[in-house]
């Protein structure tokens, strides 16, 4: 390492400066999704939840029968497994904040904490979106392949499952970062996440008096019509807010207010 | 500009800082000493809005810090040098800060340069830098946005000599430009070579706070002369108490009384200086004596 040894001056001099505007909300989201994808552990989150979507198309295109081998066939299945990934982006993208400690220059820069949280809400949403993108496109190539194979190549599907998948990796995402922003630490809100909705799942089927309540509070099951091509019903749309409301808008506002209010040190 | 009022916080029952009130002003670079323990820190944090205080206010530049538009812009914070990312390089982390405040990327460069981190160490990852890296990458974000205050909490820590002496040249220039520098540290060399002012504080209290010379002139004058005897008859004689030090008969008096008195008695001197001639550091233990950082731990 060189050493800087004359004092440089000038370079530092403190100037007199127009009024200087606060960032902008664009700004800050470019800043955050820059932050997903400038380290090795979030590069890397990211290429995973793209090779595991193409790895499920090839599992089909290899196993599955020729005539299942449609682009909807290729492209629902990849919706699952990255939709257990994207929480994960999600709570990483708040906790790292506060594990690797650069919270001390982030909440400097911007002390109003609201509008980093806030930018970094629509930049892990912008990345569910772009993963449906990417299982789209996934499943376009697995189709082109199956056509090319045998297989049944047909690329019907109702719009509405586009609509379904953007609400189910948005929700996900946004479902971790609610966690991410209550806990406050990684394994905890990783672990959290993964655990609390299974364990009520568990519990509802194991307990019968839960049962009820389970079935508007279970988001692996009121999330699960989104999956079928059928048309969402009422009372689905219902459930599936409740669940939502529980384990998503309420950890959310509760973890706003944590991060607000919470010593940077 | 730093105007700091009345500024308390509260652990539990204990008080980290305790009713702390001082104004750091253009021009001047600020000495915030005290013991481990002391509140220097916190009262840092509790400026720079990332701690709510339990009482009081502070201000930069005439706002309170999360009134400022773009923070960065008018105040440079170095608070943890160890408070980066280990996993983004040294450009990547101030490039996100220059981003985040609408520079240039050009200053990334020009900063990093300014601390003499260079090309290679730029690539490289937070993980693998020294502790000294550390802190001259935090210096370089500080310095990013060029602003008009720094508020640099140990800046020197971790630093080569080398880097001490460029940072002092840094600092004693940037307030000459009409900066202001709120700086702590344990390196009182460091503080007493460059601060103007000073403020002490002993268990979250401010034990003392003025102009370094006037803070260092109050500590009286050692005076030594073969003949002791004599030479205390001369200082009674004019009027001076004098004391027994290790180093001779301390004085209260300036040396130009002391060295009258023994001239009109006829007393031939060893020695006349300023009392301690370890300046800050007898100050700063007379000060702080009794605030241990056991006490200050509890
Ligand atoms: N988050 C916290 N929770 C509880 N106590 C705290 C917290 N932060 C600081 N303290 C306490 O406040 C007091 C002042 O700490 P602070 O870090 O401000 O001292 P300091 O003067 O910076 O010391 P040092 O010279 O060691 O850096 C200490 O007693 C410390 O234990
Ligand atoms: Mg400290």
């Amino acid at each position: 390492m060189t050493t800087a040894t004359a004092p440089t001056a000038g370079a530092v001099a403190p100037r007199q400066h127009a009024p200087v505007r606060r960032p902008s909300m664009l700004r800050l989201t470019v800043v955050e999704l820059r932050k997903l994808v400038d380290t090795r552990a979030g590069r890397w989150l990211l290429i995973t939840i793209g090779l595991v979507a193409a790895v499920i198309v090839t599992l089909q295109l290899i196993y599955a029968k020729d005539v299942e081998q449609t682009f909807v066939n290729f492209f629902v299945p990849s919706l699952l497994p990255v939709g257990v990934l994207l929480p994960v982006l999600g709570i990483l993208s708040i906790t790292s904040e506060w594990s690797q400690r650069t919270a001390l220059t982030t909440y400097a820069l911007v002390p109003r904490r609201e509008r980093v949280v806030a930018a970094k809400l629509i930049a892990v949403m912008l990345t569910a979106l772009a993963s449906v993108l990417a299982s789209l496109a996934v499943a376009a190539v697995g189709t082109l392949v199956a056509s090319a194979t045998g297989g049944a190549g047909t690329w019907g599907m109702d719009a509405s499952l586009i609509v379904n998948a953007v609400i189910l990796q948005v929700t996900s995402v946004l479902m971790g970062a609610a966690f991410g922003l209550l806990l406050l630490n990684p394994p905890l809100a990783i672990v959290g996440y993964l655990l609390l909705p299974t364990l009520w799942g568990v519990l509802g089927e194991m307990v019968r008096p839960l049962r009820g309540p389970s079935e508007w509070l279970d988001t692996s099951k009121t999330m699960e019509p989104l999956f079928s091509s059928d048309a969402v019903t009422g009372e689905q749309w219902g459930r599936m807010a409740v669940s939502l409301l529980v384990w998503m808008v309420l950890p959310l506002a509760a973890g706003l207010v944590r991060t607000l209010r919470r010593e940077v040190s | 500009m730093i105007t700091v009022e009345n500024l308390t916080k509260r652990y539990g029952p204990h008080p980290a800082v305790d009713d702390v009130s001082f104004q750091c002003e253009p021009g001047t670079v600020t000495g915030f000493l005290g013991p481990n323990g002391a509140g220097k820190s916190t009262t840092m944090r509790m400026i720079c809005g990332l701690t709510a205080p339990t009482a009081g206010r502070a201000t930069v530049s005439g706002r309170a810090y999360r009134e400022l538009p773009n923070p960065g812009r008018e105040v440079g914070v170095l608070l943890d040098a160890s408070a980066q990312h280990a996993g983004r390089t040294g450009r990547e982390a101030l490039t996100l800060s220059a981003y985040t405040m609408g520079l240039d990327r050009r200053e990334v460069a020009a900063k990093l340069d300014l601390v003499g981190l260079n090309a290679v160490a730029a690539k490289r990852r937070v993980r693998a830098y020294s502790l000294g890296m550390r802190q001259r990458l935090g210096l370089a974000h500080a310095l990013l946005g060029n602003p008009r205050v720094l508020i640099l909490d140990e800046p020197a820590n971790g630093l080569d000599p080398e880097g001490i002496f460029w940072m002092r040249g840094l600092l004693r220039d940037f307030a000459d430009r009409g900066g202001t520098v709120l700086l702590s540290s344990h390196l009182l060399r460091e503080v007493e070579a460059v601060a103007d002012r000073l403020v002490v504080i002993g268990g979250g209290r401010i034990v003392a706070q003025g102009n370094k010379n006037e803070l260092l002139a109050g500590d009286g004058t050692v005076v030594r002369a073969r003949d002791g005897a004599a030479l205390r008859r001369a200082l009674e004689a004019a009027g001076l108490s004098a004391a027994d030090s290790s180093e001779g008969l301390l004085v209260q008096a300036d040396a130009e009384a002391v060295g009258q008195a023994a001239a009109d008695a006829g007393v031939a001197l060893a020695e006349l200086r300023p009392a301690g001639g370890g300046g800050l550091e007898q100050l700063f233990l007379t000060l702080t004596a009794g605030e241990s950082t056991k006490e200050a731990v509890r």
